[in-house]
């Protein structure tokens, strides 16, 4: 078995093992992304699973797939991909999040390549993957169409990328920015601005813009009473997810 | 690996199996089944020798399987293995008798498998055809391994697994450890999980009787002032019966010789299928419900009676332990697919929520429907003769209590779906 190796200074150990518990304790600040995690995680599993022919049941089912997880923050989707056998580097912009990431993913016993860096600078550099995880990152970008650009010359031809983000509407307005960041305090206030969601027409217009195209989209709905979140193919109000390929 | 804290790290990340099932029992064994079809593999930890196969005598134990049992066993690819030796329960007749007055008073109630589409309501299967064929569809399996006459000493958990240390020294790591040792789980007191019970101030006498006419794939439940009395169909001229008495009146009863034993059942029994004779040994389970106040812990799920050991009567112990098989493997298959740890809080979390409800519900119908009816109280007795004409008499109601006894009601797992 090969463990990453970490380059993180002695000193700050201590910190980081203590962040890293916070982005995995399934009850603490990260609570509304854990509660989310498993749905996420059955719609990019399954898309992967059809596209590229695996079978879930197998060992390794994932084996020879390159994935790039952007914006991996502390690894909650870079670690089952791991899992599943997938040749994983997980990047994120925000420095502190990869020792973070690295010190989970070594107590995990996982083999995880985590990079302090963005899409386009990964592009720049001629990186290309089987997959692409661009998960809720898309309505924190300045430009979204230079970042889709930069996604699609990540891409290798034939390949997948599963991005999700919200909708913008009065319901997402209330659930996303006063109920989850006001209301739940499930989000640092001034996590999401408003105006830069992206409704699901507008995204699958970007995403044919940058060259790629759209094969499927699903909502991620969440069930107040029961607290679960399930996949819808009809209410897309809120959260959703897509998946689109890139011409072979 | 010269660096003791890889050294560790990959000690640590290797497993002889994802899963250790302490108890090879039927509930231990189906789930190493269900979970190998999930693509995870198993060690079943069995104190028992490995049981002879061929040619097994009928010991007198059966099972009476609800069609969502059966439904998990084809899914499994066990029923066709046994299904030629189950006997098919097409109607139940429920009459309330009094030991004297002949057990065949009025039918008070009648449940026919024609009301309900799925077929019939249940089959009765001997455990010597069920634990043959889990036995060796076991052997067949490469994701299956089973350690025979091995008993757990200690267990202990980590942040990355559960290590078990077995009597002869050896010992096992996986991700999950399951506890499927029964209603004195040491699976589940070594973690520290507690239980509530209580006793029902009964003793359940198991036995199988031959008689003379067929039974024509009826199932009979008569309840009478000291317990009920379930006489089950099996293959031939042969019935299970499940008869509950006091402590005291079952443990004089277990000391008789066997034509002592018929003396005493006869008036009960009746004569409606003809003369009846002992088939195989006698059995008695003291009656008490035990449920562990928490079906998960870090690293651990019980499963069974390990997790709630209920009264036999209707023949829902070995069915809701299948219920928590198929809905753990289901819980577990899914993780593994999403590339989840599987003996992470959140993944167990999910097992726990959805069976302990339904056990809940289980444990206090089965609770109240054994009060009720084991009770000489006359004005009890009216209530309940009354409710069982008033269930009788509505078509909707009677179905209801067919889809309940057939383990189709509530919040199915994906195997006992069909």
């Amino acid at each position: 078995m090969q463990t990453a190796q970490t380059t993180v200074d002695p000193g700050e150990v201590a910190k980081f093992e203590a962040m890293a518990a916070e982005w995995w304790d399934p009850k603490g600040k990260f609570k509304p992304l854990h509660m989310l995690n498993s749905c996420r995680l059955d719609y990019i599993t399954q898309q992967i699973a059809g596209e590229f022919g695996r079978d879930l049941t197998a060992e390794a089912p994932f084996a020879e797939l390159r994935i790039l997880d952007i914006g991996c923050g502390g690894g909650l989707l870079s670690e089952p991909m791991a899992r599943l056998g997938a040749d994983i580097v997980g990047a994120d912009a925000a420095e502190r999040n990869i020792p973070v990431a690295q010190i989970h993913a070594e107590q995990s016993g996982l083999d995880i390549d985590y990079r302090h860096t963005t899409a386009e600078a990964m592009a720049e550099a001629g990186e290309q993957f089987d997959v692409l995880l661009n998960m809720e990152v898309v309505e924190h970008v300045s430009d979204p169409l230079a970042y889709l650009t930069a996604c699609r010359q990540l891409l290798k031809p034939g390949g997948l990328m599963i991005c999700s983000t919200i909708n913008r509407n009065a319901k997402s307005f209330a659930m996303a920015i006063v109920g989850a960041e006001y209301v739940m305090r499930w989000l640092p206030k001034g996590t999401h601005e408003w105006q830069k969601f992206i409704t699901p027409d507008e995204l699958y217009d970007l995403i044919r813009n940058a060259g790629l195209t759209p094969v499927d989209r699903k909502g991620f709905v969440f069930n107040p009473v029961t607290w679960n979140w399930s996949l819808s193919a009809r209410d897309l109000s809120v959260n959703y997810v897509t998946a689109s390929t890139k011409p072979a | 690996m010269d660096n003791p804290v890889w050294a560790r790290i990959f000690v640590a990340m290797t497993y002889d199996s994802d899963i250790l099932i302490v108890g090879g029992g039927l509930n231990g064994p189906a789930l190493a089944l269900a979970a190998a079809q999930a693509g995870l593999s198993s060690a079943v930890i069995d104190t028992q020798p490995k049981a002879v196969l061929e040619g097994a005598a009928f010991d007198g134990r059966a099972y009476a399987l609800a069609l969502g049992s059966v439904r998990m066993l084809r899914a499994l690819g066990l029923w066709q293995a046994v299904a030629d030796k189950a006997q098919p329960m097409l109607e139940i007749k429920v009459s309330d008798g009094r030991a004297g007055e002949g057990p065949l008073s009025p039918f008070f109630l009648h449940f026919d498998h024609a009301e309900i589409e799925e077929g019939p309501m249940g089959h009765m299967l001997e455990d010597r055809f069920l634990r043959r064929a889990l036995i060796e569809a076991m052997d067949e399996n490469d994701r299956v391994r089973v350690l025979n006459a091995a008993t757990v000493v200690a267990q202990e958990v980590d942040a990355q697994g559960v290590t078990v240390e077995l009597a002869d020294g050896r010992s096992l790591r996986a991700r999950l450890l399951v506890g499927a040792d029964g209603r004195a789980s040491g699976t589940a007191a070594r973690a520290g999980i507690r239980r509530t019970g209580w006793d029902y101030g009964q003793t359940a006498l198991v036995c199988a009787i031959d008689h003379e006419k067929p039974h024509g794939g009826i199932a009979h439940q008569f309840f009478m002032p000291p317990g009920p009395l379930a006489i089950l169909p099996l293959p031939g001229n042969r019935s299970s019966i499940v008869w509950s008495e006091t402590h005291e009146t079952a443990e004089r009863f277990m000391a008789l010789d066997d034509a002592g034993f018929l003396e005493v059942l006869r008036p009960r029994f009746g004569d409606f299928l003809g003369d009846i004779a002992i088939a195989g040994q006698r059995f008695s389970y003291p009656l008490n419900l035990t449920v562990a106040n928490s079906f998960v812990a870090a690293r651990l799920a019980l499963i069974g009676d390990a997790a709630h050991g209920m009264h036999p009567i209707a023949g829902q112990g070995l069915n809701a332990g299948f219920r928590d098989v198929a809905a753990l493997a289901q819980v577990l298959g899914e993780a593994r697919a999403r590339g989840e740890e599987i003996g992470t809080a959140p993944v167990l979390e999910r097992y726990q929520g959805w069976r302990r409800f339904d056990t809940a519900t289980l444990a206090m119908t089965t609770d109240l429907t054994n009060r009720l009816f084991s009770n000489d109280n006359p004005l009890l007795r009216a209530v309940r003769d009354v409710g069982m004409g008033a269930v009788n008499a509505v078509p909707g109601l009677r179905r209801g209590f067919i889809r309940e006894a057939a383990g189709l009601t509530g919040d199915l797992p994906d195997l006992m779906r069909g």
